[in-house]
């Protein structure tokens, strides 16, 4: 090929106007004196007026939390982070445990808005139920009794922890323990709220349930705690969206989610992350450390992650299952784009414990600007996994000179009937292409888009529909001067 | 329509592919233009559409009365100018219907027509297909993936049937055919004449040129058109061969 590599080598920075939820909301918000120690966690349970056995638990975990260190295994490049200067709890002043959405701050229910995620029913996306969690608390969840009627729960971890206290006694920390790893262990010590989702035997939840979460204050993180559970030949579909300010220094967010899935239950679990991936040089945005797994508990079991990450400075996830019940399946779709200096390492575990259990992964990895985007995954087949099955689809996109793509697989294979495939590629949106769009008659962004998303379509044809435009609509935004 | 005075054009590391080439091509004519390689053929259909890495230090290229130069390649697309590619590019996971139905709405929009929704585009593919006597399992694939050598071309010449463009150039459409591929994009060529549109064919050889009759031939060697004349040119070349055309350089 002749030709100079002009059109791929004018890498522009992403326009500051390329993230549309940069903005902040002016609110008066109760706080946690910034720092961390047992206080710190004494008065988060406080506030929560959380019953003993919990705030026992929270202790054990920050016990853990101060003999670990930061993992440092990850191919990520980061400032450290001083844990004392963040504030661990912030939540918008209002009547404690608003009623109805009558009560909750018109300044939180127009915020929402302004997002898209309008939280009155009578304009509420139809077909979604929304908890929404502004950050440290849920500030409303929509469709509550409606779902209620077929013995469904969902509502916030914190209203669960006083209405529930037994089934959240029941499944907390059963798949991710307080002490499974430092960031674990900081959410299981600190968390302040998050979803709960109990779905009863043989219900088919009948509408997408979602979270949406968002970080405003600036100097605080959010340790949410999102627990999901179905229990035997039940259906969920569970979907996450998070956003934040754009502000210039970096914010924590330290996640967990756990998921359970009993006999012949199915969780579909879907994330959209849109966190604020700071500007074109590097500074702020949000350093996202999240841990989530789900335990398939029963026989036939079947949980699946599709996961698009468009956001954050730093991603740092590995969404995982624990294929447990013989003929579970765990499934993991993933795109991550990184653009500017974006850095992700992501991916997943597969963990085949129960007879003839089965794994998909299909890992979709775009790096432009001076993105590093590295996929992790272990595939794990125990002893007694007899027949165990897993495929790995790993690929990455690159476009542009300056970034990197990095596949780290890594596979233990503990019995010998079990089947394990990798395959991995790694391609260049070339000039080529480009051209060949363009001289059809696409933009040179709408080109990048249009071969962006085929690229990822395996993934994409995983969400739910109403949420598939919106990532395609992301991942065109996400990239949005990528090529000159 | 098109007309082309003294271009020259270099590459990236400096040679000078084309050195002066003058040519002149008017509505609801067809021309051939041939030439052995490395004569600078796909390098003039490049320059003209548009692609980055080329270099014009002199000459100019008016098209439908404007510089066409100074147009980036989408716009002289969407301005009607389509060049049908020597090696048609796969686009992974990219529906080849999507695809072209994409391309056809940037035009329109740039038009000011209203975009054709699903049903109308569809209705318009279902006839060109019949016409070209392309087969539909070419369209639910994606963009030229697994696509034989012949399907590439006449996806090609099917997307040309359905943009509908004013100036047409065909690189290489006809190298590497079988019988039957070549005859479709003959069809497909011919069916397309007419009197507000433009056709340019580059060729290395006569074949194409038994189904098509040119009003123009020109040969095209060392960067420099250094023949020009009607059909029976190409009937001369074929006997005689590019050997005796010498050093024009």
């Amino acid at each position: 090929m002749t030709g100079s590599i002009d059109t791929l080598q004018t890498v522009r920075s992403l326009s500051q106007e390329g993230y549309k939820y940069g903005f902040v909301t002016d609110i008066e918000a109760d706080e946690a004196p910034p720092g961390l120690n047992e206080d710190t966690v004494r008065f988060i349970s406080a506030k929560k007026e959380e019953p003993e056995w919990l705030l026992e638990w929270r202790l054990a975990a920050f016990d853990a939390w101060q003999k670990m260190t930061q993992p440092n295994w990850a191919k990520l490049n980061l400032t450290p982070i001083d844990y004392q200067a963040a504030t661990y709890y912030s939540a918008p002043k209002q009547n404690a445990g608003p009623k109805s959405l009558d009560e909750v701050d018109p300044e939180l229910l127009r915020t929402y808005e302004k997002l898209g995620i309008p939280l009155r029913e009578r304009e509420a996306l139809a077909g979604v139920a929304v908890d929404a969690v502004f950050d440290s608390i849920s500030v409303a969840t929509t469709f509550k009794e409606e779902l209620a009627k077929l013995g469904i729960i969902f509502c916030s971890m914190g209203e669960a922890v006083r209405e529930h206290p037994d089934l959240v006694r029941r499944y907390l920390g059963t798949v991710v323990p307080q002490n499974d790893n430092f960031f674990a262990a900081l959410n299981s010590a600190v968390f302040s709220d998050g979803s709960f989702a109990y779905v009863p035997p043989g219900v088919r939840c009948p509408m997408e349930l979602s979270t949406y979460f968002r970080i405003n204050a600036a100097k605080s993180g959010q340790f949410e705690r999102t627990l999901l559970i179905a229990d035997a030949g039940s259906y969920v579909s569970y979907l996450e969206g998070c956003t934040a300010p754009q502000r210039d220094e970096n914010q924590l967010h330290a996640a967990v989610v756990e998921l359970i899935a009993h006999d012949d239950a199915q969780i579909k679990y879907s994330t959209v992350q849109n966190w604020y991936p700071g500007d074109a040089e590097g500074r702020g945005g949000i350093y996202n450390f999240v841990t989530k797994r789900g335990a398939c508990r029963g026989a036939r079991a079947k949980i699946s992650w599709t996961q698009v990450e468009t956001g954050s400075a730093i991603t740092w996830k590995y969404p995982s299952c624990l294929l447990e019940g013989d003929h579970s399946v765990g499934e993991f779709y993933s795109v991550a784009i990184t653009n500017n200096r974006q850095q992700a390492d992501t991916g997943t575990k597969m963990i085949h414990i129960g007879r003839d259990t089965r794994s998909t992964i299909v890992a979709k990895g775009i790096s432009a600007g001076r993105g590093q985007n590295t996929y992790r995954g272990l595939v794990r087949v125990q002893p007694r996994a007899q027949g165990a099955r897993n495929h790995t689809q790993c690929d990455s996109l690159l476009i542009g000179e300056r970034c990197g793509a990095h596949t780290v697989p890594y596979i233990e294979v503990r019995n010998p009937s079990a089947r394990v495939e990798h395959e991995a590629t790694t391609s260049k949106i070339s000039e080529d292409q480009l051209f060949y769009c363009r001289q059809r008659g696409l933009s040179a962004e709408d080109a990048v888009s249009l071969i962006v998303n085929g690229f990822c379509k395996e993934v994409l044809k995983e969400l739910p529909m109403e949420f598939a435009v919106e990532a395609q609509k992301l991942l065109a935004v996400s990239l949005e001067g990528s090529v000159g | 329509m098109l007309e082309i005075k003294n271009l020259h054009a270099r590459l990236a590391d400096g040679r000078e592919i084309l050195r002066g080439i003058d040519l002149a091509v008017n509505s609801g004519e067809v021309h051939a233009i041939m030439g052995p390689n490395g004569s600078g053929k796909s390098t003039l259909a490049a320059v003209l559409a548009g692609r980055d890495g080329y270099d014009v230090s002199e000459g100019t290229v008016t098209y439908l009365g404007r510089d066409l130069l100074t147009m980036p390649a989408d716009e002289r697309a969407r301005e009607g100018l389509f060049l049908a590619f020597q090696y048609p590019v796969e686009i992974p996971g990219v529906n080849n219907m999507y695809f072209l139905r994409a391309a056809i709405n940037a035009q329109r929009r740039h038009r000011g027509e209203p975009e054709l929704d699903a049903g109308q585009f569809l209705r318009a593919v279902r006839a060109q297909l019949k016409l070209l006597d392309i087969g539909e399992d070419l369209l639910q694939r994606a963009v030229n993936v697994g696509f034989s050598g012949g399907e590439k071309k006449r996806n090609e010449i099917f997307q040309m049937a359905m943009l509908a463009p004013r100036l047409a150039i065909l690189d290489e459409t006809d190298s590497g055919l079988d019988i039957d591929a070549l005859k479709v994009v003959a069809r497909g060529v011919n069916q397309q004449r007419a009197p507000d549109r433009a056709i340019v064919m580059i060729t290395h050889y006569q074949r194409l040129l038994s189904y098509v009759e040119p009003d123009r031939v020109h040969v095209l060697h060392g960067g420099r058109i250094v023949e020009s004349g009607d059909k029976d040119l190409a009937v001369e070349l074929e006997r005689r061969g590019y050997g005796l055309l010498g050093d024009a350089a």
